[in-house]
């Protein structure tokens, strides 16, 4: 098979007419193969669901060298364990992935991008939850992030804000549809009520595909530009959307003035990311911060990683989302398909 | 003071950021079901006009186009960046395509009869043409002064002083009014349509008539043979040392 990377599958499949159902900040450089195993998140999950929802066939290389051929090209095939679902998301613990057959959806032919500036969390829930109300079938993704993930775009990377004035708080929405009148209307009746019902203080609607470029880069270019402002803790979590800032503000509690914590994300999917940035590391900042993130989310029946996974840095602290039993579960799978511990020990699974 | 009145001009033509096909035909490109936008240079007009009159030297900006019926959108998208009020030369659809320079100039001559603007901005030139010639055409035709590819605009005492961007640098110069600018990409940073504007801009009058209420004949003077993809690039060939590349010159007859 072929590792086609993101940008090059998209170029290819384009042309007749289908787009791949996953988008990420890393498009240009990711690869699928990468993408499957570690169960890539991204932007359209609240259109076209998990990217394991696309996979329709899978070939894997097994760690005592035999291979799993569950290569399929069928929408439905209830035949058995679905094996290859194993393997998605498994961060190489399990196989290598080698072959994908992937669901493609059409291309959209109508794209919209709008942003919102609202006045606290509260109204940007307002504000999300009206879009699903009133165009949910066209929404395709639904972003929101604070006024110091904005500052941050604006300032470290010169992308301007498109509001003349600062808002605590900014919601995206995109709408991808095959009519650009009927996904006008619908986005015009969504506005109007908007700020009928005092949702949001201001909005923009993109008018061309480069404005639309412009909106969306101010919401993928947050991790890039807090880098440049010092050292990142990063947190990557789903709660019930009510919860999802108030996470941020109790950070900010604990860890005190000198730091800056931002949540930005997938407001969509309830999926927060939470980065708390300082000039240099410290090991007494993290102990404030860890584990005390993990206990709130364990506490508030989230997922202290929505979507970046486990790898190494978060394997030990497993336990704050699955309970014994499940993990011991995941062991004996790890044993039966790699008994000799040779893919990417230290990974995933907890061990200390 | 904003005692002027400005004209605007802009136009609907297919997204700049889209990947454009030839017709099977060869005779133009795919527009069907295709993002359009309003032209980007149009976009740098009406910023321009909405400046002016945000600093007050504008009384009221009024914005035309000549399309089908979809050109109100894009007469609504200027609404909503500012313009007061908006004018729809209306031609019937599919026919917008041979809607030339020289049409559309007669048909701003005729708009600027009736409205009486001290200032008409255009943008440089359409991105689905590229004339960069309607501007100039109804400057000659009004008989007014012209600032052309225009990236700095500055107003005092009933003269406009211009900035030109030309091949040789930057040229400065100065027009009485009443005149035509055609603005370029660097003349300013045009504005996002705010969702509150968009909602106002509904409520904004858009006056419809067609080329022949204004005694215009649209036809054209143009006519397009074919339409082609540009040849794709071949790969070239390296040589190892001077004499071959006098060789390989001499042999393709470019020496």
């Amino acid at each position: 098979g072929i590792n086609a990377e993101y940008g090059v599958l998209a170029d290819t499949v384009a042309p007749h007419g289908y787009t791949v159902p996953l988008d990420l900040g890393s498009r240009g450089s990711c690869q699928i193969g990468g993408n499957l195993a570690t169960h890539a998140g991204g932007l359209r999950v609240l259109r076209y669901g998990q990217l394991r929802a696309s996979v329709l066939g899978m070939r894997v290389v097994l760690p005592d060298g035999g291979v799993l051929d569950s290569m399929s090209h069928m929408r439905k095939d209830n035949t058995g364990y679905d094996l290859k679902q194993l393997f998605i998301g498994s961060e190489g613990t399990l196989g290598v992935i080698t072959d994908v057959s992937l669901l493609l959806p059409q291309q959209p032919s109508s794209v919209n991008v709008a942003m919102f500036g609202c006045s606290s969390f509260e109204k940007v829930i307002q504000t999300y939850r009206l879009a699903r109300q009133t165009m949910g079938e066209v929404v395709s993704a639904c972003e929101f992030l604070d006024e110091t993930c904005m500052r941050a775009v604006n300032d470290n990377l010169s992308l301007p804000s498109p509001f003349p004035d600062r808002h605590p708080f900014y919601f995206l929405v995109e709408t991808s549809g095959s009519n650009q009148d009927h996904d006008m209307e619908k986005l015009e009746g969504y506005v109007a009520r908007v700020f009928e019902e005092g949702g949001a203080d201001d909005g923009v609607l993109a008018t061309s595909k480069d404005q639309a470029a412009k909106l969306m880069a101010l919401r993928e270019n947050i991790a890039p530009a807090l880098k440049q402002l010092g050292y990142n803790y990063k947190y990557d979590v789903s709660l019930p959307i009510k919860h999802m800032y108030s996470l941020v503000e109790k950070v900010v509690e604990r860890a005190g003035e000198s730091v800056v914590a931002v949540g930005y994300g997938h407001l969509g999917d309830n999926n927060l990311h939470l980065n708390v940035v300082t000039p240099s590391y410290s090991t007494e900042l993290l102990a404030l911060i860890e584990p005390y993130v993990y206990e709130e989310v364990a506490r508030l029946r989230g997922s202290i990683s929505a979507e970046h996974g486990l790898g190494l840095k978060k394997a030990n602290y497993l336990r704050y989302s699955k309970d014994e039993g499940v993990i011991s579960h995941m062991r004996m799978i790890k044993r039966l398909f790699d008994p000799n511990g040779i893919l990417n020990p230290y990974k995933l699974l907890p061990w200390k | 003071m904003a005692s002027l009145r400005v004209l605007v001009g802009c136009k609907r033509v297919i997204d700049y950021a889209v990947k454009i096909r030839v017709r099977p035909d060869a005779l133009g490109v795919v527009t069907d079901g295709v993002k359009h936008s309003m032209n980007p240079f149009d976009e740098n007009a009406i910023e321009e006009a909405v400046r002016m009159k945000q600093k007050k030297l504008v009384k009221e900006i009024v914005v035309a186009s000549c399309g089908p019926t979809q050109s109100q959108e894009t007469i609504r998208t200027a609404l909503a960046m500012g313009a007061d009020r908006g004018i729809h030369v209306e031609v019937p659809k599919g026919t917008e395509e041979s809607l030339q320079p020289l049409a559309v100039a007669k048909i701003f001559a005729k708009l600027v009869e009736k409205e009486k603007p001290d200032v008409v901005i255009l943008g440089k030139q359409a991105i689905d043409d590229d004339s960069n010639q309607t501007t100039q055409l109804l400057a000659g035709i009004l008989n007014w002064p012209q600032g052309t590819m225009a990236s700095v605009v500055e107003h005092s005492d009933g003269k406009l002083k211009i900035t030109r961007e030309v091949d040789g640098g930057l040229e400065d110069i100065s027009v009485n009014l009443p005149a035509v600018i055609s603005a370029d990409l660097r003349l300013n940073e045009p504005r996002y349509a705010t969702l509150p504007n968009i909602m106002k801009a509904k409520k904004k009058k858009i006056e419809k008539m067609s080329p022949e209420d204004l005694g215009v004949d649209v036809s054209p003077r143009i006519k397009v043979l074919k339409v082609v993809d540009p040849p794709v690039r071949e790969a070239g060939d390296k040589v190892p040392d001077v004499a071959t590349l006098m060789s390989k010159l001499k042999e393709k007859g470019h020496i």
